[in-house]
Formats: structure tokens, C-alpha cells, sequence
């Protein structure tokens, strides 16, 4: 099956230990559903013989995006600007198009602020994992609703939530992503898988994690806490990832028990059934069990659509893999000849 | 052939006998926009160029796609004048709408070119009237529809090809430029304008003095607009990333940029060597400049005003976590949306501190196609090399209308790409913002680099040396500091002031950008009144010792600048407080460019009150 730890004091196939992973010590609260991310991220990194060199890490504003300082310290970061991260990302990864982005965000910096960004990034399927750490409160400001707060929630400062929440996943799915997720930060396996699928997607991967605020909105009522989280979570599938040079044991399941879902760079995800029969390939199915989900208050997660059929924006530009990175052309590549500034002015009257 | 049999109306007598005025008028053509009338006014442009005669196009057009009044001015100048004159002599009444203020707008002994089917013409006796049976020439050519307008607007072209002795190969040479050579839509065109000049000649009889003849000033130049000097500068400067939202005025920059890339920039194999991503706002284009910026890209948008009210946040990143970022803002009129389409010098104290808290950026000031190509890759190399945001300040007269240009040298100093370590190069005593060489620029590191103690965490909050979060006070004005002390760096690096002095003058005039022109010619009027006047052209923010050499030289220093409060007045006094009183402002905004004739009075008021 999948790779698994090869424990915290040894090293992976690159020859890295589990702490060449880590960042710098966390400053969110004890018990955030953040620092639960942040560590699955470290750990899937690990497990993927990932070179700290090849990944960058963005952020936007608030508590989440303060995360990726506690993550993977040897790779390069840029803490943008409030709901302004996939700009900076679309432009560094322009740039390069070989780096992989982890991009971190939250239900403020994404839902509100940074909402036509976050949708016209995965309209062009930037190629990154754009995970948003969803608990439905303002932290940094201390507990103010977020536009993913449930209706009718009353918080201590906060008051009355008066308005619908928007659904992340549905809004992903609308402006065009070919890979939509809901996780639990409570669900850390789930998570692990869920990342690894997501690094080897073709283009914009949006996870949207429920990571509970311990602080201002962990009351079991609330859809965003812990409580809540454990006793509801209904996983629509159990989820494998199988790396590329990994073999594929599809028997160890009942024949129609699995379905196997190829990713861009060859790698796998496996998606067991449980209770439901549900199919991640189709997209009015997706936005309709999602619609289901919020009026029930259903907290299903996993992998609700996948479609890689769309090329990334760096595909659309010319850029296809292979291509070298715009950042690694020499000058002279970059500065016509003489003769041709002397063509375009000769075509001048 | 219904057209020559009618004869031309009989015209007002205008004033008889007078000099003959050769290349030195100018000329009006009002028509509505979106009739196709820019081809005929870029026609004549050209031809009166290729006729080797000095000419300036100005395009005073609306915001609007079809149907409000436009304006196309060009001067028409044997001395090599190119600024805009407040009356042009000749006008070409082709629009209704406004003929009866154009008529009106005519100076004494000017000429009226309009169209003889209009009910209502204002009369004037001390102009000259040629009325042009339009209808009656679209009968005979057949033209119906939309080339209906089209023509009428080939017409003019025709008619005043004759009266002025504009020379007929010119332009059909302006039109094969024009329509790239495609003959069966230059013959049509020219057949029009062939059949009008035959006309002219057979049934007007020329009663005004205005006239061009061939000279040989032209040999050599070109004429380019300043966005597309601005976008091949930018081809040739090596950019690799450009992200951009539409906005007039800058919008042809982008369309050129896009043109000369795919022709200049694609590999053998077809991979392109740059990238262009036309944003959802001005926030996230700029915000994607930055991000190509930081990991390694020589990276530019091009925006105008309101799209710099909205990259101010972002500009704030840029001066802030030191990343490399290039803004084009081909300034329009504000506040706010002002006037769309009318040009302005108003942007340049937002520029200069764009972003919150204390931010300073480094301003460049093209005043010409050959600058606007030149500053592309200056900009590219400041910003790289100072780590910092730089933002060239052109404009909508300067970037969407038609200037003679000398050629353009090519660029010789490869591309200056600032102090970027490699992976070899990188050791444990690195920081990303530690002022090694004490000319406060860090060394940086770009995504990628495979040395472990390269990466850093860009930041726009509070940071150390090592780029990590820090709120402790030293910590924090020691790096304000430090990118204070780039500021002052700059200031050697940028590009100099041009300084034409005059020994003795005591009056000096400082300027920048496309005032350039207007002054020049008040400059000689001046002469011509006993005034003398040195002249310092910026071409970039911070200044340098020059400048202020320059001011306490003079004893009067006018400072000339197309907006209403005297932006750049200002900001020279602040940088020098102690002679701040020897700088004067002169500043008007009105949405046209400056005159010299206002330039001149403007300064005599100054002077008699001082």
C-alpha cells in the first residue's frame, strides 16, 4: 500500500529526517485545528521524499496563513495579503512553473476578501494545492463571523449569524476546479491522503479543511468544532494514495468496492466505498449532494469532484512540463538580436 | 458623373491676398467616434511625414465606442514644433454635432472644410469655406453601410490632399502602412481620395494660404507611439512575466506588448520565453507581478490611475518585503475616473509614496518614444537591482499618440539582474536582509535554489535579518533604515536630469515628461521677448546633486507640470527645504496638453508679479 513513515528518527529516500520537515514552533493556540494541518503537510512531504526546494508555500492574512512558518522550514515562502495569495502564487508559478505551491488560506481570507482571486485562480487550474483552513470565525480579530459561519450561530462577542454561509466547495466547483475536497482537521489520515492527491493534480487542488478555532467557535453546536466534528464527519470513501512506482492491489477489495482515480503525474488515488455509492466524476452530482449536505448540515468529506481533463494555466501559456521555467532562461534568450529591433523600427512608416 | 458636374458653392469671401503659410499651421478634423475617422487622420499624419514636413498627431477623443464628437489636431511645423497649439487654422467640419462650435473655435483668416450637405453651416466672413458635396461622392463610388462613414472620412482626406498639396503618392503609401499592404483595401481608399482631389482641383478655387511643401526633416525617424516604444523597450529589456487589467490608457502598451512577443519572444520549438496573463482586477495583476518578482522573473503590468489607487496595497508588499516589480501608469485625468480618455500628469506624489505607512518609490519619467523604449529596460534593472517596486510615469498623449522618433539604440549593458545568489553562493552567514556592502540592497535568493540554508519566508509584517517575524523596535528601524539608506542609492542610479542651461539666466524651468515640446518652443518665444531660460528636464524620482545644483543656480525656477496642485513643486521643496523658495509652480490641468502659448504668459505673470 502506500508509503508509510519510516519513523521520525530515520530518513526517507532523499535522505532527509522527519525534522528537516518542520518550521519554525507554531504560535497559534494549543489545540487550533491549524497545527494539526501543518503537521500532516510536514508529514506528507516526508513520506513523498519531497525536496524542501521544490515546494513553495503561500499564504494569505489571518490565523492559517501565519501557518506556513511552522511548515516545512527549508522550503521558500511569501505571506501575501489579505485574500490577495493566489495572485502571488499565480505569478511565482508563471515564473517557475516547476515549483509545486502549497498554498494556505482561511474562510476569511478566502470566502470574503480574497473571494475573486481564490475563484479566478482556479478558473485559469493554477497548479497548487490551495488548502483553505475553514472554522467559520475571524481569529486574529477575536471571533467576528466568517462568511462560512452557520446560520443562526451565536458566538460570545459575535452575536446572531444572521446569513447563509457559503459553501467553499460548491463555489470551487462553479468557477471550474478539477479537484474539490472537504476534510477535518480532526481526521488527520484522511487529510494525509487527501494532500498527497492533491500535489499530484494537474491543476488548482482546493481543500477545504474544517479546522476548528479553540477559541471563539469550538462550542459543540457549531459545525466548525471539534465536537461536532468527531460525532458527524461521514466520510463519503475510505481514500489510498498510491505513488507512482507503488503497485496497485485493487484485490484486497470486494469487485465495485473501489474506484481507482489516475492523477496527472501518474500516481493513484484509491476511493473505497462506504455507505453511500458515491461518484466524484460528476459535477451536477457533486454541487447537488453539497447542496443536500448544507441544508441537512451534513458534514460529509473526502474527494467530491475530480476532473483533470483541463490543461493548467502554465499548459494553456506554452509552458507544458518539460518546457524550461521562465526563471531559467539565460539573458540572452530574453533580448532579441539588433537585427530585429532594426526589423520592427524598419516597419514603422 | 453627377459629382463634377456641381459645381463648389460660392464661399464667404475670406481674406484676400495673403501670405502664403508653408508648413507651419495646424489642423483640426472633427468627426464622431467610431466612423473610421482615425485612419484617415493617422493617413494624412503619415503622408505629410513621408513628405519629409515635421508633424504631431493628437487624438482628443471620448470615452465612448461610437458616436461622441472627437478631435484629431495635427501640427503641421517646419521648425520641428510638436506640441499642441490652443488654435489650429485649418478645420476639417465633418461632424454636425459640434460644426457650429468648431466654426466658431476658428481663428480669424482660418479655413473651414465641411460638408455641403448640412442644412445649417454658421457663416464667418473672415474665414475661408470650402463646403464637399459628401452625399453626391457616395453616390457615385456606391458606398453603402458602414463604408458609408468610412469614405465620407477618405473624402476629406482628398480635398484637403488637393488645397493644402499634400502629394497623393504619400499617401497612398500612409494607406498601404496602414491596411499592411492589402491592395484591395488601399485601392478602394484611395480611389475616394483620388476622386475628391480631382474634384478639389476642378470646382474650388483656393482662396487661403496655408500650403505644405516637401522638406528633408524627417529623414531617419519614424513614428511610433509611446506605448509601442514602451512595450518593444520592455520585449528588449527582457521581460518574462507581464499581468495587466484593461484601462485606457495603457491598454495599447499590453496590445503591443502581446504583438511584439509572439513575434519576438517564441522559441524555435514554439515555447514562448514570456508569459502575459490578463488579470480579474488591478489587485491581482499586480499581486502576480509581485509573485513572478520574487521568484525570479523580470515581471510588469500597465495600468492608469485608478488602477494605481487599487495596487497601492500590493506596492506597499513590494517596497516593503523588497520584491522586484515594474508599473507602467500611463496616467490619465483624475480623481477617480475623471476623464478616461484625456491625458495628465496627476499621479506622480501618489506614485512617489504609494502604499501605507512610509513607503518611497523609485519614479521614471519618459518623455518620448525613445525614453519610454530606453526606461522599459532601465526600470527592469532599477527594480532589480535595488529590490524594489518601480513605477515609469507616462501618459495618454505620450502613450496613444504618434511621435516621430529617432531609432532607437539598441540596448548595449546586458540585463542588470541585482545580487542574487546561487546555490553555490549561498552560506550560513547569509541573511536575506542583511546589509552587506552598506548600500542598504540585501542579497536575495530565488525558489528553487537547492541550497537548504537558501529558502526565506517573503513576508509584508515585521522581520529580522533572516526574514523571520519579528515585532522587537530595534529590529524593526534598523530595516526601515536600511531600505531608507536604498533610497539613497538609488538616487546615483537612476537617470540623471537632462540640463540645457543658459549662462547667466536667471531663470531656470523644470519639467518632466511630455511637457518637454511645449517648453522647448516657449523657450524660443521667450528668446524672442528677452527672456532666457535654462531648462532642467527630470527623468526620474529620487533626484540626484543635479537637480539641486540646477535650483540654486536660478534665481527663479518654474516648475511646469500638467496637474492642478503642483505635485512635482511640491516634492522638490520637501527634498529641498532650504532653497524651496526659489521654486515656483506653474500647473494647470484641463485635460489637454500644455501649450507653449500658456507656458509663456503663464511665466510673464509670474514674473511681473515677482
Amino acid at each position: 500500500m502506500s508509503t508509510r513513515s519510516r519513523g521520525r528518527d530515520r530518513t526517507n529516500e532523499i535522505g532527509l529526517e522527519f525534522t528537516d520537515y518542520k518550521g519554525r514552533p507554531t504560535s497559534l493556540c494549543q489545540g487550533c485545528g491549524h497545527n494539526s494541518i501543518s503537521n500532516q503537510i510536514i508529514q506528507v512531504a516526508y513520506e513523498l521524499n519531497v525536496h524542501p526546494h521544490e515546494i513553495i508555500k503561500l499564504s494569505g492574512i489571518g490565523c492559517s496563513s501565519k501557518s506556513p512558518a511552522y511548515f516545512l522550514g527549508m522550503s521558500f515562502g511569501f505571506n501575501a495579503l489579505h485574500g490577495r495569495m493566489p495572485s502571488i502564487a499565480t505569478g511565482a508559478l508563471m515564473a517557475n512553473h516547476h515549483l509545486k505551491a502549497v498554498g494556505v488560506s482561511g474562510d476569511g481570507d478566502t470566502g470574503s476578501i480574497g473571494m475573486g482571486q481564490f475563484k479566478h485562480a482556479i478558473r485559469r487550474n493554477l497548479r497548487m494545492v490551495y488548502i483553505v483552513e475553514n472554522n467559520g470565525v475571524y481569529g486574529l480579530t477575536k471571533g467576528q463571523f466568517s462568511a462560512t459561519a452557520d446560520e443562526g450561530l451565536e458566538l460570545k462577542y459575535a452575536g446572531t449569524n444572521e446569513f447563509r454561509p457559503i459553501d467553499l466547495c460548491q463555489e470551487a466547483i462553479v468557477a471550474g476546479c478539477g479537484f474539490v475536497a472537504r476534510s477535518f482537521s480532526g481526521d488527520p489520515n484522511q487529510v494525509r491522503e487527501l494532500l498527497k492527491a492533491a500535489l499530484s493534480h494537474r491543476g488548482t487542488a482546493v481543500l477545504d479543511i474544517i479546522s476548528p478555532c479553540v477559541a471563539f467557535n469550538n462550542k459543540d453546536f457549531s459545525t466548525k468544532s471539534y465536537g461536532w466534528g468527531k460525532q458527524h464527519e461521514e466520510p463519503l470513501h475510505g481514500l489510498d494514495y498510491v505513488p507512482i512506482r507503488e503497485e496497485i492491489y485493487i484485490d484486497e477489495y470486494e469487485p465495485g468496492e473501489v474506484k481507482q482515480v489516475e492523477l496527472h503525474d501518474g500516481s493513484h488515488i484509491l476511493l473505497r466505498k462506504l455507505e453511500e455509492d458515491y461518484d466524484p466524476t460528476n459535477r451536477a452530482g457533486a454541487m447537488s449532494r453539497l447542496e443536500s449536505a448544507l441544508d441537512q448540515q451534513e458534514f460529509i468529506t473526502g474527494l467530491i469532484y475530480f476532473d483533470d481533463s483541463r490543461p493548467s494555466l502554465a499548459e494553456t501559456e506554452g509552458l507544458d512540463d518539460e518546457a524550461p521555467t521562465l526563471v531559467s532562461l539565460p539573458d540572452e534568450k530574453l533580448r532579441p538580436s539588433r537585427e530585429k529591433l532594426q526589423d520592427v523600427m524598419d516597419s514603422f512608416i | 458623373m453627377g459629382v463634377r458636374e456641381r459645381a463648389a458653392e460660392p464661399a464667404p469671401a475670406g481674406k484676400p491676398e495673403q501670405e502664403a503659410r508653408i508648413n507651419d499651421f495646424a489642423i483640426v478634423v472633427a468627426t464622431a467616434n467610431g466612423t473610421g475617422s482615425q485612419t484617415s487622420n493617422l493617413t494624412l499624419l503619415r503622408a505629410l511625414f513621408k513628405m519629409g514636413i515635421p508633424v504631431n498627431g493628437k487624438n482628443i477623443f471620448p470615452s465612448n465606442i461610437q458616436g461622441l464628437p472627437t478631435w484629431y489636431h495635427i501640427r503641421v511645423s517646419k521648425d520641428g514644433y510638436v506640441a499642441r497649439r490652443e488654435t489650429s487654422e485649418v478645420l476639417v467640419a465633418f461632424n454636425e454635432a459640434t460644426v457650429h462650435q468648431d466654426i466658431k473655435e476658428l481663428p480669424s483668416g482660418g479655413v473651414c472644410l465641411y460638408n455641403d450637405d448640412w442644412r445649417s453651416v454658421p457663416e464667418r466672413d473672415d474665414i475661408v469655406m470650402y463646403g464637399i458635396p459628401v452625399r453626391d461622392f457616395l453616390r457615385e463610388v456606391g458606398a453603402r453601410g458602414k463604408f458609408r462613414d468610412r469614405f465620407t472620412n477618405m473624402i476629406y482626406v482628398g480635398a484637403l490632399a488637393q488645397l493644402l498639396g499634400v502629394e497623393l503618392d504619400a499617401i497612398e503609401e500612409a494607406l498601404m502602412y496602414h491596411f499592411d499592404k492589402r491592395r484591395k483595401i488601399v485601392d478602394p481608399n484611395m480611389e475616394v481620395i483620388r476622386l475628391a482631389y480631382e474634384w478639389t482641383a476642378e470646382n474650388v478655387e483656393k482662396r487661403d494660404p496655408f500650403y505644405v511643401e516637401p522638406m528633408n526633416e524627417t529623414e531617419g525617424l519614424f513614428l511610433i507611439t509611446g506605448n509601442e516604444a514602451s512595450a518593444l523597450g520592455a520585449v528588449f529589456g527582457g521581460y518574462t512575466f507581464a499581468s495587466w487589467y484593461p484601462i485606457t490608457p495603457s491598454t495599447s502598451l499590453i496590445d503591443a506588448l502581446t504583438a511584439y512577443s509572439k513575434e519576438l519572444r517564441v522559441e524555435e520549438d514554439g515555447t514562448p520565453t514570456y508569459t502575459i496573463v490578463q488579470a480579474e482586477d488591478e489587485l491581482a495583476a499586480i499581486g502576480m507581478v509581485i509573485g513572478a518578482g520574487w521568484a525570479g522573473a523580470r515581471s510588469m503590468t500597465a495600468t492608469s490611475g485608478p488602477g494605481i489607487s487599487l495596487m497601492a496595497e500590493f506596492s506597499g508588499l513590494a517596497y516593503f518585503a523588497e520584491v522586484p516589480a515594474v508599473i507602467w501608469d500611463v496616467q490619465r485625468v483624475g480623481p477617480s475616473t475623471g476623464l478616461p480618455t484625456r491625458t495628465s500628469q496627476g499621479d506622480v506624489t501618489f506614485a512617489y509614496n504609494l502604499g501605507h505607512g512610509d513607503t518611497k518609490n523609485v519614479l521614471l519619467f519618459p518623455a518620448n518614444p525613445k525614453e519610454c523604449f530606453e526606461f522599459a529596460n532601465t526600470a527592469f534593472d532599477l527594480a532589480e537591482e535595488l529590490q524594489t517596486l518601480v513605477l515609469v510615469l507616462s501618459d495618454l498623449d505620450l502613450g496613444m499618440n504618434n511621435w516621430m522618433t529617432e531609432p532607437f539604440d539598441y540596448p548595449e549593458e546586458p540585463l542588470q539582474r541585482g545580487k542574487v545568489l546561487s546555490a553555490d553562493e549561498v552560506d550560513k552567514n547569509w541573511g536575506r536582509y542583511k546589509d552587506v556592502d552598506g548600500d542598504g540592497v540585501a542579497y536575495r535568493t530565488l525558489p528553487g535554489n537547492e541550497n537548504p540554508l537558501a529558502a526565506y519566508f517573503a513576508r509584508g509584517t515585521g522581520h529580522d535579518e533572516h526574514a523571520v517575524y519579528s515585532e522587537d523596535p530595534e529590529e524593526w528601524s534598523s530595516n526601515m533604515a536600511r531600505i531608507l539608506r536604498k533610497f539613497e542609492t538609488a538616487r546615483e542610479m537612476v537617470p540623471g536630469p537632462a540640463i540645457d542651461d543658459v549662462d547667466g539666466a536667471e531663470i531656470g524651468i523644470i519639467a518632466f515628461g511630455t511637457t518637454q515640446p511645449a517648453i522647448e518652443e516657449a523657450r524660443d518665444r521667450l528668446v524672442e521677448q528677452g527672456v532666457e531660460a535654462s531648462f532642467m528636464r527630470l527623468r526620474a524620482l529620487p533626484i540626484n546633486g543635479e537637480v539641486r545644483d540646477f535650483v540654486e543656480r536660478h534665481e527663479r525656477n518654474y516648475v511646469v507640470e500638467l496637474n492642478r496642485d503642483g505635485q512635482m513643486h511640491r516634492i522638490l521643496q520637501l527634498e529641498m527645504p532650504d532653497i524651496a523658495t526659489k521654486l515656483i509652480s506653474l500647473a494647470h490641468l484641463d485635460g489637454m496638453p500644455l501649450t507653449a502659448r500658456w507656458i509663456v504668459e503663464s511665466l510673464q505673470d509670474k514674473e511681473m508679479s515677482a
